[in-house]
């Protein structure tokens, strides 16, 4: 029985470069908005990118507050979502550690702490995250929720919004998956 | 220790920043080339072959002198 062995081939190659966790990517679900754990998120992810490995962070719930711009400012909200807005952090400089925050002095001390160490601080990170190819996708049924509008999110060079479909197809394919 | 074409300072940079910038840096060289690399984070002492290894580079030889680490990375690729 003469086989197709070049058809063979290809199918097989097809079926290898679609199986779960095949590519060198790495998807993180960032759904705390805790100072801590968004700079672990951004170590991770730049660590990621200089390893020569594809990065998507999925922004959701908490996660989403990081990502606005203090510097921006938009109208026509609802009460709910004004009073929302105005409860959580106005932007990667405003949120807290999730343990010893202590009414903002551990905060503060860790933020002075960061910068005595030299340690990157999140604008720095999410500066480099940009240069390196870092994908930012935000989930938007959380932005709705928390009542924030694309016009107020940071100015980034890979930023998308999208929804849970879009991290499921990308954490599939992907080597390696957190959640943060 | 090998011969190297160029000598990058990452002292005082701590995690992930020497690989951020090892990554940054070993595009600018030629393939078969080493670069010295000056390190004072000694988390550097396991990231570098970790991530060599890969990103398909090589590290050739690591140096601890006190309060300073020299690692050579050759470019293979």
């Amino acid at each position: 029985m003469p086989m197709d062995v070049e058809k063979e081939i290809a199918a097989l190659k097809e079926r290898f470069d679609t199986l779960p966790g095949a590519e060198n990517k790495l998807s993180m679900i960032v759904f705390s908005g805790d100072l801590d754990k968004q700079l672990a998120a951004m170590i991770i992810a730049t660590g990621a990118a200089a390893m020569g490995m594809k990065a998507v962070l999925f922004y959701t719930f908490w996660g989403t507050a990081a990502l606005r711009d203090p510097g921006k400012k938009v109208g026509g909200k609802d009460i709910l979502s004004k009073m929302f807005g105005l409860m959580l952090p106005k932007g990667r400089n405003k949120i807290k550690l999730s343990q010893m925050h202590m009414a903002g002095m551990g905060t503060a001390m860790i933020r002075s702490l960061m910068k005595k160490k030299n340690v990157a601080s999140l604008d720095q990170l999410y500066d480099i995250a940009g240069q390196l190819g870092v994908q930012i996708n935000v989930c938007e049924m959380s932005m709705d929720l928390m009542g924030f509008k694309r016009e107020e999110m940071i100015p980034y060079p890979n930023l998308n919004y999208c929804g849970v479909a879009t991290f499921l197809a990308d954490a599939r394919e992907s080597a390696v998956q957190l959640f943060l | 220790m090998p011969d190297f074409v160029k000598t990058l300072d990452f002292k005082g940079l701590p995690c992930p920043m020497p690989v951020v910038r090892i990554s940054q840096e070993i595009g600018k060289i030629a393939v078969g080339d080493v670069v010295e690399v000056l390190v004072t984070d000694p988390g550097a002492l396991a990231d570098f072959p970790a991530w060599a290894k890969t990103t398909g580079q090589a590290v050739l030889e690591t140096k601890q002198e006190p309060g300073l680490i020299k690692i050579y990375v050759k470019r293979q690729k």
